[in-house]
């Protein structure tokens, strides 16, 4: 780790019981300042889990997360997200009910308590940051579809917009090219490699082509604990990741 | 069906709505002031159910508080010279008239009442259920024990509540006399004024970023969350929304019928109030109207003419919607009645509120 970049996240030495299985076991990250951080790991590796325990939905049974000095793995979820924090799910997760321009303006919104929300039209600058967004995810010929009536990719799309949308400091995203075609991939890979710099940027996939598309520095989940950490090539060649990834026996 | 068309056919109801008395029988017209009344509570479930996927089977009991708040200003304003407060109390060996009672003498305290008292219910059962994060059946089936729990509650403290038979017999509100034809004919156009004024104001609702988010809650809560908003409130502001509607139409429902008892509050009541909706289309509020004068009228007709016959009928009308017209009677106008008909407004209507 260069000495320049401050740490801006630490999991510190997190551990996720669930009755016994430890989906994490004492996982030890830190995450850099404008980074981008490719995660990988076999299933059941705990990557999932390691998002949910960063955004709240999962409390550490020991360790904590550090977000700038501050803990913040005891706030609720939505505090959680005022920090600066914000995730794309695996699975698609679109206000279907909502215009894809409502979306983004929802996820703009930066004043989000619910008593300043009685208000017809959006703020001059959240629908400025709506717009932008709308384009830099290629949706603006979609603008007032139904997020519902979205095709797969482009619901993907909206949500990694969404969280764009959020000028969250950290944004997390969970398998962002799940169910996409090549050129698909290829696609979110630029949208993803426009936000560096800007804001850091924790990426979990399996698809080794995009990883590479990507760049960046990748960690190595198994059995709930960081395994490897370095560049692609560093990692790719390494024998033991082979090993857990193929299940031969480790020499 | 455009939105021009909409709002003309819209101008074109109300007119005919106003001018009910010219071509309604007395009779009729009481009727029709009374299910305006109750379709108050209807555009409560649309807010609450249809845009917050809120099922609550307990709007009778908001609608019981606001009609209670109002009857008990009506028994004591029309006690005679002499008496301290109402025969059913007497009766039943109550020596002095109770505090609570007392309060809604005053009545500003009680036409303020009629709000409130559902209000501040609605917002700390809702407060100790979202806040748990208890929805679905769950909510729908506590919010039917809850109907339950109140009428019980009602029919046993005789005493306080004129018990099984309720409180009826009301004479005059804010010195006009209820049994004047004039007196109830100003009470069909104040219905119609209230029932117009809330409907303006659901519709504001449900086009403000709270509308949206509304929306949104209820199709992907844990997306709301995670983008930095706290569903409890959301949720907390469309119950309480719907229990002030159910107790303005409780209240004027109390003034048209001249009774408020148990057998309007409980299950089977709050029941028919989740049909109302359903059969008017449960995502608009023009149709929650609709339902609730539809489902009313044709009980008044069908339970004259062949007495057992209604349940059934009703049963039968519920299983039709639910079935063949999900969307209730506003389905039947492709983004006509409904604010939300997916395929049609997405492709038509540049989203006006997002404008």
């Amino acid at each position: 780790m260069s000495a320049a970049a401050a740490p801006m996240l630490h999991i510190d030495h997190v551990t996720v019981d669930f009755d016994g299985f430890k989906a994490l076991n004492d996982l030890d990250l830190t995450l850099r300042e404008g980074s981008l951080t490719v995660v990988i790991g076999p299933n059941g590796a705990g990557k999932s889990t390691m998002c949910d325990v960063i955004i709240g939905r999962v409390r550490p049974t020991t360790g904590k997360v550090v977000l700038h000095g501050e803990t913040i793995s005891k706030l609720r979820e939505d505090r959680i997200v005022g920090r600066g924090v914000c995730r794309k799910f695996q699975t698609p997760g679109v206000l279907i009910g909502l215009p894809v321009i409502d979306n983004l303006l929802i996820a703009a919104t930066k004043d989000r308590r619910w008593w300043k929300s009685f208000g017809l039209r959006p703020s001059a600058a959240v629908s400025a940051k709506a717009e932008e967004v709308l384009a830099q995810v290629g949706l603006s010929e979609r603008r007032d579809t139904l997020a519902g009536e979205l095709s797969h990719g482009e619901k993907q799309w909206l949500e990694i917009g969404m969280v764009i949308a959020t000028e969250a400091e950290l944004i997390l995203l969970d398998e962002p090219t799940a169910g996409m075609g090549a050129a698909e991939s290829t696609k979110t890979a630029e949208i993803i490699k426009s936000l560096i710099g800007k804001h850091s940027v924790l990426v979990i996939d399996h698809d080794i082509d995009f990883v590479e598309q990507l760049g960046g520095h990748v960690a190595v989940l198994h059995q709930g604990a960081l395994f490897k950490e370095g560049t692609l090539a560093q990692v790719r060649n390494d024998p033991d990741v082979a090993s857990i990834y193929l299940g031969r026996p480790k020499s | 069906m455009s939105s021009l068309v909409k709002r003309l056919i819209g101008l074109l109801v109300l007119a005919a709505a106003i001018a009910a008395p010219l071509y309604l029988s007395s009779y009729n017209l009481s009727l029709a002031g009374r299910f305006l009344a109750l379709a108050l509570t209807a555009m409560g479930l649309v807010l609450l159910w249809g845009e917050g996927g809120i099922l609550s089977l307990g709007q009778g009991v908001f609608f019981g508080l606001g009609g209670y708040v109002l009857a008990m200003h009506l028994k004591l304003t029309g006690l005679d010279a002499g008496e301290t407060m109402p025969d059913f109390m007497v009766w039943s060996g109550l020596k002095a008239l109770p505090t609570w009672w007392e309060i809604f003498r005053n009545p500003f305290v009680a036409v303020v009442g009629v709000m409130v008292v559902p209000a501040v219910v609605a917002a700390a059962f809702g407060w100790l259920i979202f806040r748990r994060r208890i929805g679905g059946v769950y909510f729908a089936l506590i919010t039917q024990a809850l109907a339950l729990a109140f009428a019980t509650l009602l029919i046993s403290q005789q005493a306080f509540t004129g018990g099984f038979n309720g409180l009826t017999n009301y004479k005059t509100l804010f010195g006009f006399n209820l049994n004047d034809a004039k007196v109830s004919l100003g009470l069909y156009w104040v219905t119609l004024a209230i029932v117009v004024a809330c409907f303006l104001a659901g519709r504001y609702l449900l086009a403000s970023r709270f509308g949206k988010l509304l929306r949104a809650t209820r199709d992907n809560t844990n997306r709301v969350r995670f983008l930095g908003y706290d569903p409890t409130p959301i949720k907390i502001v469309a119950f309480v929304a719907a229990a002030i509607l159910a107790g303005l139409s409780g209240a004027l429902f109390a003034l048209h019928a001249g009774v408020i008892s148990p057998a309007l509050v409980g299950v089977v009541p709050s029941i028919e109030m989740v049909i109302w909706a359903a059969v008017g289309g449960r995502a608009s509020l023009a149709g929650a109207i609709a339902g609730a004068l539809i489902i009313n009228f044709a009980k008044d007709k069908i339970s004259t003419a062949l007495p057992e016959f209604w349940l059934y009928a009703l049963g039968v009308i519920f299983i039709v919607v639910v079935t063949v017209m999900p969307k209730g009677l506003a389905g039947l106008f492709p983004e006509g009645g409904g604010k939300r008909a997916p395929k049609a407004a997405a492709k038509t209507e540049p989203a006006p509120e997002a404008a």
